[in-house]
């Protein structure tokens, strides 16, 4: 392979200097700003700070609501990463079937994908709109009287079913490119060798496809858990006291609304982490990730 | 093992294309059928047809005494090596060659001793461990055949298994498989473009042209006797030569003082010849020159022209020749008369 040289060593630096800008401004330098300011403790009225150590942290690991909250988010992430994925691939898998229509399917998929995340919490809120909206008047045709908002497990349901929403799209172009590079004539050879489609699905199809999965859970985990902030946000907006909300909301309340930036910048801290496993986890993977010829 | 019956099969794609026109013919238990045809000719779509990968737009099908017609793949008791081999990735030899038979219940050891006997047979036993990604390409069409010998099925469908491999290769799978086939004795029909495999391997060729049977014969008949000049003209490297002459009372001139008697009313007629039936013969009537000498080793190739139209004659490598004025003759049973408005042999 021939390697392409720049002429001078300043260039490339030159070149890509904005990029680290950016990056230095708006996260290393927040990142460490949160680190430090874990350590402290912040006067809410904004007098100063004391030094207090890792008092931030060990006071988070007592505390039963974060424990709560992380409980939560746990099962958020989970429910949401299965139903998207579950629901991308049937719907994939669907639309393979029938090539011709999927490129309409596509696209008409790809449009949530646009919505950002505030105006999806938003039209969720609408949707389970207690007085009006379609989803709650089905919900109570079968006698479930949805209050969004107010019943802890209504809004987790919606809160799991709007992020579920606006992730299907993204693991739906994904399975489906996934699929259609499997080469035809190997399902052809399984359309010989097996007769139960099946079959073929979990012993042909569905390995074929396992790295595009274990990219996509990766990446829907990322998204459950800190993508959802803009759907969790409209949709629990005045009353997050009594209502579900994920660790990254969690954050968000405890420092703005609290005022308690040490013991809100321990937390970021912690999710930071939680994000450089996971990344590091993925890295791994696509290093690892079977190529087959 | 089975006979295989097609009639009036037609092939019509959703996008109106009719790649195979009503094509009826008949195979029988245990042959060995080669489907030659140019690019685009509808030789897999016949065969994709037969394994039941295309649906058949007219026609029915038969293979053994069943209509299959509207019988799934895997229920056609057939097997299929592709071009690409379609190997499955994440298996392994092992189990690429046995999973077909994991679908057809049978026991675990049946299947193990299967795998062993086929992987034995084509020297695969050494590799059953490896996955398709390991093997060289040579290796993969032997794991693409052990998966199709395996199943002990009724008829074997191959398209175009050693167009991937390099020419030595491809020499040496040719024999193999047909040794194969004749131990076997499974029905096979074979698509290819390449008519050296048309030749060497079939029992009987089908020609396709634009998904129409121009001959069906043995490559004995097919080359010396050709139904028509787009026979003649595909099969033979070189092709035989086919020249435009005039009829006149019941004969067909050639040149010098040779003619052949033809069954046909007076006017054009296009008469062909195959360059190894032309002979270099200093006594011998017609006179001919020669542009180009082509050496292949074995033979030569002389090309020239002939009443200014382009002749090929093909002389061992002994008959020493230069460009040059030289007379020939030509071996009269052996020439072929064309309807040069049909192409169709009179
Ligand atoms: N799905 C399809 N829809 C429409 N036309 C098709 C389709 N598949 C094949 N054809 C057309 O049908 C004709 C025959 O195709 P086929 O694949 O049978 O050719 P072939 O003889 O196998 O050629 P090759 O030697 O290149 O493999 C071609 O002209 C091709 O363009
Ligand atoms: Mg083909």
């Amino acid at each position: 392979m021939k390697r392409a040289g720049f002429a001078t060593r300043w260039l490339p630096i030159l070149l890509l200097l904005p990029q680290l800008a950016i990056i230095a401004v708006f996260f290393y330098w927040p990142a460490a700003h949160a680190v430090q300011s874990s350590f402290y403790l912040e006067d809410p009225f904004g007098f100063g700070s004391s030094f207090v150590g890792f008092d931030n942290y060990t006071h988070l690991a007592g505390n039963s609501e974060y424990g709560r909250i992380a409980k939560f988010t746990l099962l958020f992430t989970v429910l949401v990463t299965f139903f998207s994925l579950a629901l991308a691939l049937l719907l994939a898998v669907k639309a393979d079937n029938v090539i011709r229509g999927a490129k309409a399917y596509r696209t008409l998929l790809m449009w949530v994908y646009a919505v950002a995340p505030p105006v999806a919490g938003f039209i969720g809120l609408l949707m389970f709109n207690q007085s009006w909206g379609p989803l709650a008047e089905l919900a109570k045709s079968i006698g479930w009287d949805f209050k969004l908002g107010v019943n802890f497990g209504d809004t987790a349901t919606a809160m799991v079913l709007v992020s579920v929403w606006k992730q299907v799209p993204v693991n739906f172009i994904f399975f489906l490119s996934g699929l259609q590079s499997i080469p035809k004539s190997v399902r052809e050879a399984a359309l010989i060798d097996a007769k139960s489609s099946f079959r073929r699905f979990w012993d042909v199809t569905f390995p074929l496809l396992a790295p595009t999965g274990f990219f996509l859970l990766i990446i829907n985990i990322t998204y459950a858990l800190f993508d959802t902030f803009g759907v969790v946000d409209v949709l629990v907006k005045g009353e997050p006291g009594n209502n579900p909300m994920t660790l990254v909301y969690k954050v968000y309340v405890d420092g703005f609304r609290g005022n308690d930036i040490g013991g809100s910048s321990a937390q970021s801290v912690i999710l930071m982490v939680l994000v450089l496993a996971l990344t590091v986890f993925q890295f791994r993977l696509v290093e690892r990730r079977i190529h087959y010829t | 093992m089975a006979q295989v019956s097609l009639k009036n099969i037609r092939k019509v794609y959703p996008n109106g294309y009719e790649a195979v026109v009503p094509t009826s013919f008949n195979i029988a238990d245990g042959e060995f059928v080669v489907l030659v045809g140019p690019s685009g000719c509808g030789k897999s779509t016949l065969l994709r047809m037969i394994a039941g990968l295309e649906d058949i737009t007219v026609g029915e099908l038969s293979i053994g005494d069943r209509n299959v017609n509207h019988v799934d793949p895997a229920d056609r008791d057939i097997a299929m090596v592709f071009q690409n081999y379609a190997l499955y990735p994440h298996m392994t030899v092992r189990k690429n060659i046995g999973y077909g038979l994991k679908n057809r219940k049978t026991a675990a050891s049946d299947i193990e001793a299967k795998v062993q006997d086929a992987a034995k047979m084509l020297n695969l036993t050494e590799f059953l461990d490896r996955k398709p990604s390991q093997l060289s390409g040579g290796q993969r069409q032997r794991v693409a055949m052990g998966r199709a010998v395996v199943r002990d099925p009724a008829l074997f469908l191959f398209d175009e298994p050693l167009s991937n491999l390099d020419a030595k290769l491809r020499h040496q799978m040719r024999i193999e498989i047909k040794a194969l086939q004749r131990r076997l004795g499974v029905t096979s029909i074979y698509v290819t473009h390449d008519q050296v495999e048309a030749m060497t391997m079939a029992d009987r060729i089908i020609v396709l042209n634009t998904g129409r049977i121009e001959q069906i014969g043995t490559p004995t008949e097919i080359y010396h006797r050709p139904a028509s000049t787009f026979v003649a003209s595909f099969m033979g490297a070189p092709p035989m030569n086919l020249l435009n002459a005039e009829s006149a009372d019941g004969r067909v001139h050639l040149g010098g003082d040779m003619s052949v008697a033809a069954s046909t009313a007076d006017g054009p007629v296009i008469w062909g010849i195959r360059p190894e039936d032309i002979e270099i013969d200093p006594t011998g009537d017609i006179p001919f020159t020669v542009d180009i000498v082509e050496e292949l080793g074995a033979h030569r190739l002389l090309h020239g022209q002939l009443n200014g139209q382009d002749l090929t004659i093909h002389v061992s490598k002994d008959v020493v020749v230069s460009a040059g004025p030289i007379r020939i003759s030509i071996n009269l049973d052996a020439v072929v008369l064309f309807n040069p408005e049909t192409g169709l042999a009179l």
